[in-house]
């Protein structure tokens, strides 16, 4: 049996300063809203559509109430009064917010406790709208059982929803268990979710409710034809973070990439908003039993995965920790990491073992999500096909729970047909080959690979306990992840914060963090 | 890159034997797999070229998609001392490279800002080009360490920017203009550089100018120093600051030119 040495004192202590770090920031996160939050929460109740310019419904709402500065009461406190004004339902009510010609100032007549009654049938609704998707998901896994781990975890790009929906069906065909559809770049900066099935995008397709339910349909066609479950996946990430894993739970996503931290440090969101939308996407995941993929492994693309292999161990833990407040399960903690170590590195394919090994005993029940080669890919595609091979033998013998495939053309351009069909030949190949290698083999316990483990769970601590001492706020300030810096205040999307009031209404937020 | 011509002289793929011209090719035919799905695979290989076709691999990739490889000896032959090759005399520098020059001829930190100006509302270029995510797996200017980077995000009037410009210290300057009507595009840019001479810095930074619909010869007619069209990538910028600010800044020039006649453009 494969094991690293673990000392679980250490881990246990590494838990505590990640949690602590967590408290930290739940403190702010608990006296704070965000318009993200606000629009999602207008989306749970049920209001939905665009104006004649396209602009979403609960973003004019927001919007609205946000320029008037009233935004800290929550929206639940003017829907409900709105509600109670004589409003036909959540829908019309939505509507007199945006377009009434008179804003309501909250000053006199009914008060939260008013409002929140009002609304106790709708927020029923609401939570019931994401149970109803998790019963039928689980119902549907236990149809059609999904394959064996690690997953094997394919991503489509065309841009198009409908030829996204061909493609996502034919990697299901050639073995695939989870399909991606990568959105278009730069979404994640848009204050906004689009509407509607789209075929236009840049690199990706647009993450819409709609486009979610048309590879939903094609997933569960393809699964009933294959007769294995097929997971589907997006990004709650960016701006619209907690809508997307509104979108992904009522439509029965099965895992959202969703991470604490990547959203300041790769696409300078500003700080606290995202951990505001973070935990209330959170919140909804764990409602919904979606499976969270972290991207720790972006860590890596840029730092060296020798010398920074520790910040992701470090970053997992902090993930944890948030989602553990969020209410997240492990079993739904898809913690990410990498195979990015320079292959041409004496030993580099050990010092990958050893590392994800590492990763598997800390987190034993999580599903851990194990990312292929990119930095160092080439145009050789031949070559990366090699490089991708010896990453799926990792894969395979340290037990990851879902596998992102690597591609031969990682270099070249996004996958196509035959690229995803290739890869997963290979690594159908080598987790069949190697099915019992982690049994088989044992690691020698004063090699080059227990004390690399050892070494990077030392270093994960020693920067936990910088984090904790300093906060997260300075730890990001000063680069302490990836390298980059990010102040409190800066980055997108700051203006869409605001303090709740004392009087702060959101019963759907009380649902989730209550039942 | 040869400084002499070779001779003249057809050379044809090299499998195990000079002139055998042998090549593989991989494809994906729309055709379940079948006898006559093979012969069509032989023989789209032969319209390219390919004599002597052997259909080695025949797979469903998909539901009615089909995979082949095939092996044959390619008749094509090509005489490389007769073909014409634009001398490119600077390549897009490696990471590496951006980081050392830096650090070594300018001992500091580039200053780069960055906007997209006037009414246009679309950042997708210059996030692309800035934000350490950067585009295409080509991590943007804040993931190096050369550069000091700061997005002034959209909607930036010129006059702001020529203020948050100076005030920043500026050795760059990045406009970036998606959207436009009636070329209003080269018109804010060209109001911008007005600007910049009037208030008298010009010649203090590098003005560079991105767009889909900008190239670099249009660039340099409203008056800037470079520009950049669809397909830029953040280390095409990166190089040409670098080259700009402590190298040479005729080859500078040249690279852009050069890397805008090279490849497929791609989504920004």
């Amino acid at each position: 049996m494969l094991t690293v040495p673990m000392d679980t004192e250490k881990v246990a202590r590494c838990r505590k300063l990640a949690g602590a770090v967590a408290d930290d920031v739940q403190t702010y996160i608990d006296s704070h809203t965000s318009v993200g939050v606000e629009r999602t929460i207008l989306r749970a109740f049920g209001a939905d559509g665009v104006d004649d310019q396209g602009a979403p419904l609960v973003n004019l709402v927001v919007d609205r109430y946000a320029a008037a500065g009233l935004l800290g009461r929550g929206i639940s406190f003017f829907l409900g009064r709105a509600i109670l004004a004589g409003a036909a339902d959540i829908q019309d009510a939505a509507e007199r917010l945006a377009y009434g010609p008179e804003l309501d100032k909250g000053e006199s007549g009914p008060d939260a406790e008013a409002a929140r009654q009002a609304l106790v049938p709708f927020t029923k609704q609401a939570l019931d709208r994401i149970d109803g998707a998790r019963a039928e998901r689980e119902s549907n896994k236990t149809r059609t059982k999904p394959g064996a781990s690690p997953l094997k975890y394919v991503i489509v790009a065309t841009g198009n929803i409908y030829d996204d929906a061909l493609q996502a069906k034919a990697a299901a065909y050639a073995g695939a268990d989870v399909v991606a559809v990568i959105r278009t770049t730069a979404q994640s900066l848009l204050d906004y979710v689009p509407h509607g099935a789209t075929t236009e995008g840049y690199g990706g397709t647009f993450a819409t409710q709609e486009n979610f339910k048309i590879i939903r349909r094609a997933t569960d066609e393809a699964a009933t034809e294959y007769g294995r479950y097929i997971h589907q996946t997006n990004y709650s990430s960016g701006l619209c973070m907690s809508e997307i894993a509104w979108m992904g739970a009522v439509e029965r996503l099965d895992m959202l990439l969703n991470d604490a931290m990547y959203g300041i440090l790769f696409r300078d969101i500003n700080p606290c908003r995202n951990f505001v939308d973070q935990y209330v996407a959170r919140r909804l995941i764990a409602r919904a039993g979606i499976v969270i993929n972290t991207g720790e492994d972006n860590y890596l693309t840029t730092a060296d995965a020798v010398d920074k292999a520790h910040t992701v161990l470090a970053s997992q833990f902090i993930n944890e920790s948030f989602a553990k407040r969020a209410g997240v399960k492990d079993e739904q903690m898809g913690l990410g990491h990498a195979y990015e170590i320079d292959p041409s590195i004496e030993n580099s394919f050990l010092l990958e073992l050893a590392q994800a090994q590492l990763i598997r005993q800390v987190f034993p029940v999580h599903p851990i999500k194990w990312m292929p080669p990119t930095k160092f890919k080439t145009g050789d595609i031949f070559q990366s096909h090699v490089h991708d091979a010896m990453f799926s033998l990792v894969g395979v013998a340290t037990h990851q729970s879902i596998e992102l495939l690597g591609m031969f053309s990682e270099a070249v351009h996004n996958p196509m047909l035959m690229d995803r069909y290739l890869s997963l030949k290979a690594t159908k190949y080598v987790f069949n080959a190697a099915k019992s290698l982690g049994e088989e083999f044992a690691i020698r316990p004063d090699g080059l690979m227990a004390k690399r483990a050892v070494q990077v769970l030392d270093e994960a601590l020693t920067l936990l306990e910088e984090v904790e001492r300093e906060s997260i706020w300075k730890a990001i300030e000063r680069g302490a992840f990836a390298d980059v810096k990010r102040t409190r205040t800066g980055g997108k999307g700051f203006k869409g914060v605001f303090e709740r009031s004392k009087d702060y209404l959101n019963p759907v937020l009380t649902a989730l963090e209550t039942t | 890159m040869e400084s002499k011509k070779a001779p003249s002289r057809a050379l044809r793929a090299y499998g195990d034997r000079q002139n055998d011209g042998m090549i593989q090719l991989s494809f994906v035919l729309e055709i379940a797999p079948s006898a006559r799905a093979k012969e069509a695979a032989r023989q789209f290989a032969e319209l390219h070229g390919v004599q002597e076709a052997l259909v080695t691999t025949m797979e469903s990739c998909a539901e009615g998609y089909t995979y082949f490889v095939v092996y044959g000896h390619s008749q094509h032959a090509i005489d490389a001392a007769s073909i014409d090759v634009p001398e490119v005399r600077t390549e897009a520098l490696s990471r590496e490279e951006i980081e050392q020059r830096v650090k070594s001829r300018l001992g500091r930190k580039i200053v780069v800002v960055g906007a997209c100006t006037g009414s246009d509302a679309h950042t997708v270029g210059i996030d692309a080009i800035l934000n350490y995510k950067g585009y295409a797996g080509d991590k943007g200017l804040e993931s190096y360490k050369a550069f000091e980077s700061y997005n002034l995000g959209a909607q930036v009037e010129n006059d702001q920017l020529a203020e948050r410009a100076q005030a920043l210290k500026a050795d760059v300057i990045l406009v970036s203009q998606i959207i436009t009507q009636r070329n209003c595009h080269k018109e804010n840019a060209l109001a911008l550089v007005e600007l910049a001479k009037k208030q008298g810095w010009r010649d203090q930074v590098a003005m560079l100018l991105g767009g889909p619909r900008i190239d670099h010869k249009l660039a340099l007619e409203l008056g800037f120093d470079a520009g950049f069209g669809t397909g830029t990538k953040p280390s095409d910028v990166a190089s040409f600051v670098v080259e700009w600010m402590c190298g040479n800044r005729e080859s500078a020039g040249v690279a852009i030119a050069a890397a805008a006649g090279a490849g497929e453009p791609k989504a920004p």
